[in-house]
C-alpha cells in the first residue's frame, strides 16, 4: 500500500545518492516538483533516466546532482536546445556527464521489458544508426529464433526509483492520471521504489474513459502537489506554460544567471508545491 | 490576383504541405514539420491524420503546438495511446504512410543527423538534441518527407553522425539493413524540393522556388549538386495558403 507522504519525506525516504532515477512524464504532466526537491535535498551521483530529459533534468544536470544521463531526445519542445545539458556534454560543467543515449522506441521498450519482468525487449530499430555503431552496452542485434531474421535488442530498464506525477490519489493511494500518459505506468511497474505526486488527493477517484490507474500496492508513496508538474502541464488541472520553456533559454546559457536561479527558486524557497 | 509578398520559410512551408495528400496517415515530427502538416489539414487536405510520437492519433489542434505533447493534441485526438503503443503497434508494422521529419544535418544520400556535430560522439563540438523518434520513423514508415532550410552547414556530403538513415551509402543499403519503409522520398528546403535520383539514390535538385536559381540552391549545397532534366518551378503560395499559415504563426504567438 502506497503511503502518503509529504513531498520533502517522500523524497527523503525514496531517492538515495547514486540511485538510478527515471522521471516520466511525456510533454504532460512532468514532475517538477518533486525534481525540485531532489535538487533542494542535494542528491548526488544520480543515474537520470527519461525519455525526453526537458528542462527538469537540465536544471537536476546544472544543481550538480547526475553523474550520468540515459535518454532519447534532449532538448527544449520547440525553443532549442538545454543549455545546462550542452554546458555538461560540451565542457564537462558543473562535472562530466555520461550518457547512455537510445531512441524513443528504444527507451519505451526498455521500460516494458522492466515493466514485465524480462531482461530486454525486441524491436525494429537502430539498424544503421550510428547509435547502434557507438556499441552500447544496451542495445545489440538479435536473431529470431523462428524465421532467422535480424531484430534489434534493448535491455530492460529497472530504476531503483521511479516519479511521476498524476492528477489524482484517493485516500488509500490508488493512483489516476489520464491526457498523454507516456510511459508512466511501465516506469512505475518497471522501479524498485516509486513516488507519484498528485494535483489533489480525493476520497474516491471517479472512472473516467481512457485514464491510467495505478492501485496503491504498485506505488510507495503519495505526495500532494498542487501545480507539481508546471511549467508542464496536468490536463483537467492548468495548461503548459510555454512562455516559461521560452523563458528558461536564456538562464539556462549563462552559467551565473542559472546560479541565481537555483538559489532563489530552489535554495531560498521551503518545499514549494510546484510553485515557481 | 496581384502575387502576396512571402518569405522563403514561408515558402518552405507551403511546399511542404503541398507534399502530404489528403486523407493519408502523417506520423509528425515537432517544428517546421508540425507547422506544415497542420497547414496541410487547414487547407487541401482535410482528412489528413495526423499522429504525434506522445501517443496522438488523428489530432485536429486550431493553432500550432509547441511541442508534440500539447494539451490541444491529446484534446482534439481520435485516439491516445501510450508512447510504448504508439511505436510498436503504430509505427513499426508500417502502418503509418508519411514520416515528415526535421533535420539539423542531411547528406547526398539523405542519412539525418540531430546528434552531434564536430569531434566525436564523446567529445562533440555541438550537442544536439539526439534521436526522439527519428530513427524508427524514418525506417519504418512507408515514406519519408524531410523539411530542412538549406545551408552550407546543414547540406553535407556525409552527415557527422547518422541519427536515422536514409539511403545509408547509396543503393542496397536499406534492404541490407531489414528497413521497411522506401526511405526518403524528398527533401524540401526554403530553396526548392530535392528528389534521389532512382540509380545513385543520390539527392538531386527537381523543383526551385520562384526566383531562385540553380546556382543558388548548389551554392548552399555542400555536395555537387545536379539538377534534374525536368527541373520545375514550384507554385509560389496562394492567398489562401498565406492566409491559413499566418494564421496559425499568429494564434502560436499568442
Amino acid at each position: 500500500m502506497a503511503e502518503i507522504v509529504s513531498l520533502a519525506e517522500a523524497v527523503a525516504l525514496a531517492v538515495r545518492d547514486g540511485d538510478t532515477v527515471a522521471m516520466e512524464g511525456f510533454t504532460h504532466l512532468i514532475p517538477f516538483a518533486a525534481g525540485h526537491e531532489v535538487i533542494r535535498q542535494r542528491r548526488r551521483d544520480l543515474t537520470l533516466v527519461r525519455m525526453t530529459p526537458d528542462l527538469i533534468y537540465d536544471q537536476l544536470i546544472g544543481a550538480g546532482c547526475v553523474r550520468k544521463l540515459v535518454f532519447s531526445w534532449g532538448g527544449n519542445p520547440g525553443v532549442g536546445s538545454l543549455h545546462r545539458f550542452r554546458d555538461a556534454v560540451e565542457h564537462s560543467w558543473p562535472g562530466p556527464l555520461e550518457l547512455e543515449e537510445h531512441s524513443h522506441a528504444g527507451m519505451a521498450n526498455r521500460y516494458v521489458a522492466g515493466a514485465s519482468g524480462l531482461p530486454f525487449a525486441v524491436l525494429r530499430g537502430y539498424a544503421g544508426t550510428g547509435l547502434m555503431a557507438e556499441g552500447m552496452a544496451s542495445v545489440r542485434p538479435i536473431t529470431c529464433p523462428f524465421t532467422g531474421e535480424i531484430l534489434t535488442a534493448v535491455s530492460a530498464l529497472n530504476p531503483d526509483v521511479a516519479i511521476v506525477h498524476a492528477q489524482r490519489a484517493d485516500t488509500s493511494g490508488n493512483v489516476q492520471l489520464w491526457g498523454i500518459t507516456g510511459v508512466q505506468k511501465e516506469a512505475v511497474l518497471a522501479a524498485e521504489r516509486s513516488i507519484v505526486t498528485v494535483e489533489e488527493v480525493v476520497p474516491h477517484l471517479d472512472p473516467r474513459p481512457g485514464s491510467v490507474v495505478l492501485p496503491s500496492w504498485t506505488v510507495s508513496y503519495v505526495a500532494e502537489a498542487a501545480g507539481g508538474s508546471r511549467p508542464s502541464y496536468a490536463l483537467g488541472y492548468y495548461e503548459r506554460d510555454n512562455d516559461y520553456y521560452v523563458a528558461w533559454d536564456p538562464i539556462a546559457r549563462d552559467r551565473d544567471a542559472f546560479r541565481r536561479w537555483l538559489d532563489t527558486e530552489i535554495f531560498g524557497m521551503a518545499e514549494t508545491m510546484g510553485g515557481r | 490576383m496581384p502575387v502576396p509578398d512571402y518569405s522563403s520559410d514561408e515558402m518552405m512551408t507551403v511546399s511542404a504541405a503541398r507534399a502530404l495528400r489528403d486523407g493519408i496517415t502523417c506520423f509528425v515530427g515537432i517544428g517546421l514539420p508540425s507547422a506544415a502538416a497542420n497547414l496541410a489539414r487547414a487547407t487541401h487536405a482535410p482528412r489528413l491524420v495526423l499522429i504525434y510520437e506522445s501517443g496522438t492519433i488523428g489530432a485536429k489542434p486550431d493553432r500550432l503546438p509547441l511541442s508534440i505533447g500539447d494539451g490541444i493534441l491529446a484534446e482534439t485526438a481520435d485516439a491516445v495511446v501510450s508512447v510504448p503503443e504508439i511505436f510498436n503497434y503504430w509505427l513499426q508494422p508500417g502502418r503509418i504512410d508519411v514520416g515528415f521529419l526535421g533535420a539539423a544535418q542531411i547528406d547526398k544520400f539523405g542519412n539525418i543527423n540531430t546528434t552531434v556535430i564536430g569531434g566525436d560522439y564523446a567529445a562533440p563540438k555541438t550537442r544536439l538534441p539526439g534521436s526522439g523518434g527519428a530513427p524508427e520513423i524514418a525506417a519504418s514508415c512507408r515514406e519519408v518527407i524531410v523539411v530542412v532550410r538549406q545551408t552550407l552547414r546543414s547540406f553535407v556530403e556525409r552527415v557527422d553522425f547518422v541519427t536515422s538513415v536514409g539511403y545509408g551509402s547509396g543503393p542496397g543499403t536499406r534492404q541490407r539493413l531489414g528497413l521497411t519503409g522506401a526511405g526518403p522520398l524528398k527533401i524540401i528546403t526554403d530553396l526548392g524540393v530535392l528528389e534521389p535520383d532512382p540509380a545513385t539514390q543520390e539527392f538531386v535538385l527537381t523543383g526551385l522556388y520562384p526566383g531562385v536559381s540553380v546556382e543558388d540552391a548548389r551554392a548552399r549545397t555542400g555536395w555537387d549538386l545536379a539538377a534534374a532534366a525536368e527541373l520545375h518551378t514550384v507554385d509560389p503560395p496562394s492567398a489562401a495558403e498565406l492566409t491559413a499559415l499566418r494564421g496559425f504563426t499568429a494564434s502560436a504567438k499568442e
